[in-house]
């Protein structure tokens, strides 16, 4: 393959998608061993391996991209809160089972709307990847919506938490469709649709199981959250501490 | 799994179908099994064989469960993506197992629910190799290879035993346990293969686990109490010191090529025995931890019960919602 001088925006982009992958799975991996029943241990740890495949080659082809010799372990391990891109709603607390399901049910909704877009990309590898990833997406969206209607619809209990979990969430979505510079040069490359165009169908996706599950879907408020731009919340450094601690104890190690 | 080959005495659920002692019905079950049939879950049984039955594959079925918390407690600290994916698939295997033996002692009569009682009460054991704490990331690779290791030997017998659901589900199960037995050495040779603090990790570990480990085949068969009616049923077909003597074997073997040596300066080889001797087991730790005074006994049965407790909402929820929707489904109809 013949090195190109590299594209910022387009090393930028693909790390963004790596980075909710990894953040989201590592989150998810959280869960093993703990969860409300068996099956759904199986479930979520699953869910979290898919995550952490789509990183990995996620991670690796940025790598390539930059062409500095990063490979996805450096990239997963050695970089700091500022240098990761991912959507905020994925390094949030898991919280409780309804909150996790919610979570997932926002962002698989929308990762499927991206992987659908990302067949297409002039990134022939990354359309690669998006056409493995698709169907994952599915079913984490398939899953986590089912659950949402039956909590949702479920006991008093189950309504109030889902319903305070959506609440808590629902401010996070408006980053998926925040655009910065990088973001338009994408588009206008083919790499990637412009996230504007990818809120309405979003909206479509996730409304109807919301009003399904009999919950309330909350109006926008001007809560802006920045997290791909590379301004996080509180968690991630949390998150990160562990996640990194054997490669940052142990420099140059090979596991 | 991980089965210590310990059957442990407890309360079992006087529920499940009634059986009717008939002596008829005594003889064609004996025949069978001596013949080396298979039991299936129809089939007319003793009373006492299908207690035992319950009470083995719910310990073993616990023994799984319970074994995800010491692995998972090193998914969010796995070293590389590569690792932490190996490892996130071990331990939903682990679930796995799980599922398939609480599917195979319902084939008896009991349901998973009363059996998670059982071990939430603290009336049901599990394996007590999971009460020790995984320290190091060194701990993940010792875990595959001598306790994955260990449980591989004292399952392969049950393969065949003589319950059928019991057998086939351990066919499904022996085969990952290798698969996780390799994966676990293979970790060890590669931290083997690096810095002298990665070495001292490995080798801190074996010190840790080595005991623990052949202490999985149970107690002496001088001192096993189950073990001569379960060989009689077809439950049991190796001793407890036999396949003690070859998991050891097999053991030394691979810890020379890994480069670590074991905590026991009385391992050596018995060239008239043609097998290793090794040191006296510590069976006052062994009852120690089993009768619930290991480090962590407590710990690990209060990260199931908050697990359970914690989702009983969930469970709940998703019941209440069957309800409605089929109330629903019949106001339309
Ligand atoms: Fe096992
Ligand atoms: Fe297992
Ligand atoms: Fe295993």
């Amino acid at each position: 393959m013949t090195q190109q001088t590299p594209n910022p925006a387009h090393i930028e982009y693909v790390t963004r998608i790596g980075d909710n992958a990894l953040i989201l799975g590592q989150r998810m991996s959280e869960w093993c061993g703990h969860a409300p029943v068996l099956e759904e241990d199986m479930a979520l740890a699953n869910m979290s391996l898919d995550l952490i495949g789509q990183a990995r080659m996620l991670l690796t082809r940025a790598g390539q991209l930059e062409g500095k010799g990063r490979d996805e372990d450096q990239l997963a391990f050695l970089r700091t809160e500022m240098h990761y891109r991912n959507l905020t709603l994925c390094e949030l607390p898991n919280a409780d089972f309804g909150r996790t399901m919610v979570r997932n049910f926002l962002f698989a909704s929308f990762q499927v709307l991206l992987w659908e877009r990302l067949l297409a990309s002039s990134d022939t590898e990354l359309a690669a990847i998006a056409a493995k990833s698709l169907k994952e997406a599915r079913y984490h969206a398939q899953h986590a919506g089912d659950w949402v209607v039956r909590l949702g619809d479920g006991t008093a209990e189950s309504h109030e938490r889902t319903q305070a979990a959506l609440d808590y969430l629902w401010p996070y979505t408006a980053e998926f469709f925040a655009a910065n510079p990088t973001d338009e040069a994408i588009a206008a490359a083919g790499i990637g649709p412009a996230w504007s165009e990818l809120e309405a169908a979003w909206e479509a996706a996730v409304v109807p199981v919301l009003n399904e599950a009999t919950l309330t879907v909350p109006a926008r408020t001007p809560f802006k959250s920045y997290g791909k731009f590379g301004r996080h919340s509180e968690h991630l450094g949390h998150l990160l501490s562990e996640m990194q601690y054997l490669q940052r104890t142990y420099p140059g190690a090979q596991w | 799994m991980y089965t210590q080959a310990l059957d442990i005495p407890q309360q079992s659920a006087d529920k499940g179908p009634r059986v009717v002692e008939n002596p008829a019905y005594q003889v064609e079950f004996d025949t069978k099994i001596d013949a080396g049939g298979y039991i299936e879950a129809k089939d007319w049984m003793p009373e006492a064989y299908r207690k035992t039955l319950i009470r083995q594959i719910s310990q073993h079925a616990h023994s799984e469960i319970v074994g995800m918390l010491p692995e998972g407690n090193w998914i969010t600290r796995a070293p590389t993506l590569k690792r932490k994916a190996i490892l996130l698939a071990k331990v939903q295997d682990e679930g796995g197992h799980g599922l398939y033996l609480y599917a195979a002692a319902e084939t008896l009569g009991v349901s998973r629910d009363e059996l998670l009682e059982a071990l939430h009460t603290g009336k049901a054991k599990y394996s007590s190799i999971f009460n020790y704490p995984t320290l190091t990331w060194a701990d993940i690779g010792v875990i595959g290879w001598l306790v994955d290791g260990a449980a591989i030997m004292n399952q392969i017998p049950l393969c065949k035993c003589s319950y059928g659901p019991y057998a086939r589900a351990m066919v499904r199960i022996c085969k990952e346990e290798s698969f996780h037995q390799r994966q676990g050495y293979d970790l060890l040779l590669q931290m083997m293969k690096g810095t002298e603090e990665q070495r001292e990790m490995v080798q801190d570990a074996v010190n840790r686990w080595w005991w623990p480990s052949i202490m999985m085949f149970g107690p002496h068969d001088k001192d096993s109490v189950h073990s001569g009616q379960s060989a009689r049923w077809g439950i049991k077909r190796i001793s407890n010191d036999d396949l003690r003597q070859k998991f050891v074997d097999a053991t030394v073997e691979q810890a020379k090529v890994l480069g670590v040596t074991m905590p026991d300066p009385e391992l050596k080889w018995n060239a008239e025995r043609g097998h290793h001797d090794f040191g006296a087991i510590d069976w006052d730790e062994f009852w120690n931890v089993v009768n619930g005074h290991g480090q962590g006994n407590v710990d690990r049965l209060a990260a199931r019960v908050k697990a359970w407790d914690d989702g009983a909402w969930v469970r709940e929820a998703a019941l209440e919602h069957e309800r409605k929707r089929a109330a629903r489904e019949h106001q339309a109809a």
